[in-house]
C-alpha cells in the first residue's frame, strides 16, 4: 500500500484490508518501534475530534515519529480564508504523510488528488471514516477468531451513522448475516442495503434489541442523537428502549461481544462494563495498532 | 389567416442542422442551456407541450446549421433520457439516433449536497452514473447521490 491514500474503506481491497489487520496484530505485540524517527506526519484537524486525534498521535509517537499540525481550524490560515488546496500543498512540503479530519464531505478525496504525499482520511463530515472501519474489523476478528460467516447485530441510528454504513459495506466481503435493529425512522438506507443485496447476503430488520441478542456473535451499538427526531417524546421513548444492561447479555453465546465506536450516551448501561463481554474500551485501543499498521504500510516501512 | 399559417410551416423546416425530438416538456429549457443554445447565433426553433403518441406531451428543438458531437448530445440524456437526435441535410433526414446516458458526468451538474467540497471550493464536480434509467449520479467526492429531482446545472 506504499503511497496509497486511504479515503474510503473501498479504496483498499479485501486483501489489502486483511494485510493491515495482520500488521496491526504485529504492532499489538510490539507497539513501540522506532521506525518513524526520520518522518514527519501532519495531523490536520479542521474540526476537533479529540478521540481520533489522540489515537493517531499516540500511534505516531509510539513509532518515534514527529507530528506537526493543528487540532482545530480556529487560529490557522484556514480561518483567514485559505483554500484547502493551498493548505494541503503547503503542508505537503513539511510532511511525509497527512492525516486529515475535515467537516466538508469529499474534502479528503480532493486532498488525495492534489497532494504529493499520501492522505489518511480521519473523517470527512458525514461521509467516510475508514480507520474506524479497520479498527472495527480488527476488533471483530480478534474477538471472534475470524471475520467469516458471523452474525453481526447493529443497533441504533442505522440511517445517519456513517460508522455503520462503512462497516456493513466492509463486512459484505465476509459472508456476514446482518441483524439490523433500529427505530423505524432510522432504518439502514437502501443505498447501503444495496451492497448486502448485491452479495446475496441475509439481513433481518428488528425494532427491539432483545430479539437479536441470543443469536448474535457481535452486538455493535451506536448512539441515537436527539436531533434526528422531530418529536421529542418519540426520542425519549426510543432512548429508553435502546439501553443495554448487564442482565440482558447474560444468556448470550460464549463468543458474544459488545462493541461501540464511542462516545456512548446511555445506550449501554455502565453496569455492562464489568462484563467480560464488554469490548468497547479494548476496541478503542485497537485503533492505535490499526493506525500504526496503516501509517507504516503507507510509508513503505512494513 | 391562411397565408400566415403557410409561412410558419416554412420556417419550421430546416435545410441543414439538428432536430432534437421527444424531449419531456419540462426539460426543453434545460436542454437549451446544456447545449448552450442561448449563445447560438443561427436559427433555433423550439416548441413544447406538443402531442406525442409515445409520451403524451413532448418538446422539440431544431438547430439550424449545427451538428453536435455525441459527447455533447449525451449530456442531455440526464434530463431527456429518450430524446431522439435527427440530423438534417438538404431538408432530408440524414441520420436518426437515441441519446445515450454517459458513464461519467463531469462539470455540468452540481452536487446537490451543500456540504460537498465541490460546492465549497473551486473543485470541478464529477459523477459516476450509477443508474441510467432513473438518472442517479454518485458524486466522486462526497459519494452522495444526485437524482433527477435534485439535479441542477451549472
Ligand atoms: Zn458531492
Amino acid at each position: 500500500m506504499k503511497n496509497k491514500s486511504l479515503v474510503s474503506i473501498n479504496d483498499y481491497s479485501k486483501e489489502e484490508q486483511l494485510s493491515i489487520l495482520e500488521l496491526a496484530a504485529e504492532f499489538e505485540k510490539k507497539p513501540v518501534q522506532n521506525i518513524l524517527q526520520d518522518y514527519v506526519i501532519a495531523s490536520l484537524f479542521f474540526e476537533p475530534s479529540t478521540r481520533t486525534r489522540l489515537s493517531f498521535e499516540s500511534a505516531v509517537n509510539r513509532l518515534g515519529g514527529k507530528i506537526v499540525g493543528f487540532s482545530e481550524a480556529s487560529n490557522t490560515s484556514v480561518k483567514k480564508g485559505e483554500s484547502l488546496r493551498d493548505t494541503i500543498l503547503t503542508v505537503a512540503n513539511y510532511s511525509d504523510l497527512i492525516v486529515m479530519r475535515n467537516p466538508v464531505e469529499g474534502s479528503a478525496r480532493f486532498a488525495s488528488e492534489i497532494s504529493p504525499v499520501p492522505i489518511i482520511n480521519a473523517g470527512d463530515g458525514a461521509n467516510q471514516h475508514p480507520t474506524q472501519t479497520l479498527l472495527d474489523l480488527y476488533s471483530i476478528q480478534k474477538t471472534q477468531g475470524t471475520l467469516d460467516n458471523l452474525h453481526v447485530a447493529m443497533v441504533g441510528d442505522l440511517k445517519y451513522g456513517r460508522t455503520i454504513h462503512s462497516l456493513v459495506i466492509a463486512l459484505c466481503n465476509y459472508n456476514t448475516t446482518f441483524h439490523l435493529v433500529s427505530p423505524v425512522e432510522l432504518k439502514l438506507p437502501s443505498s447501503v442495503k444495496m451492497h448486502i443485496k448485491e452479495r446475496k447476503l441475509a439481513y433481518h430488520q428488528y425494532t427491539e434489541v432483545e430479539d437479536v441478542i441470543p443469536n448474535a456473535d457481535v452486538l455493535y451499538m451506536t448512539r441515537i442523537q436527539r436531533e434526528r427526531f422531530s418529536d421529542p417524546l418519540e426520542y425519549e421513548r426510543i432512548k429508553n428502549s435502546y439501553n443495554l444492561s448487564y442482565e440482558m447479555i447474560q444468556n448470550t453465546k460464549e463468543n458474544f461481544r459488545v462493541l461501540h465506536p464511542l462516545p456512548r450516551v446511555n445506550e449501554i448501561n455502565i453496569n455492562v462494563d464489568k462484563s467480560p463481554k464488554a469490548y468497547y474500551f479494548e476496541q478503542a485501543l485497537n485503533g492505535v495498532f490499526v493506525r500504526q499498521a496503516l501509517i507504516a504500510s503507507i510509508l513503505g516501512l512494513k | 389567416m391562411e397565408k400566415k399559417k403557410v409561412k410558419e410551416l416554412k420556417v419550421s423546416a430546416i435545410e441543414n442542422g439538428t432536430v432534437i425530438d421527444h424531449i419531456p416538456p419540462s426539460a426543453v429549457f434545460k436542454v437549451i442551456r446544456i447545449l448552450k443554445l442561448e449563445a447560438f447565433e443561427d436559427m433555433v426553433l423550439f416548441a413544447t407541450n406538443l402531442e406525442s403518441k409515445k409520451y403524451g406531451k413532448k418538446g422539440i428543438i431544431k438547430v439550424s446549421g449545427r451538428f453536435f458531437e455525441p459527447q455533447e448530445l449525451n449530456k442531455i440524456s440526464l434530463v431527456a433520457p429518450h430524446a431522439s437526435i435527427i440530423e438534417i441535410r438538404d431538408f432530408q433526414v440524414a441520420s436518426k439516433k437515441i441519446v445515450e446516458t454517459p458513464n461519467q458526468v463531469n462539470g455540468i451538474v452540481k452536487c446537490f449536497n451543500p456540504n460537498c467540497i465541490t460546492n465549497k471550493e473551486q473543485v470541478r464536480a464529477k459523477f459516476t452514473v450509477v443508474d441510467k434509467e432513473d438518472t442517479r449520479l454518485k458524486c466522486h467526492y462526497c459519494e452522495k447521490i444526485t437524482t433527477r429531482e435534485t439535479m441542477e446545472f451549472f
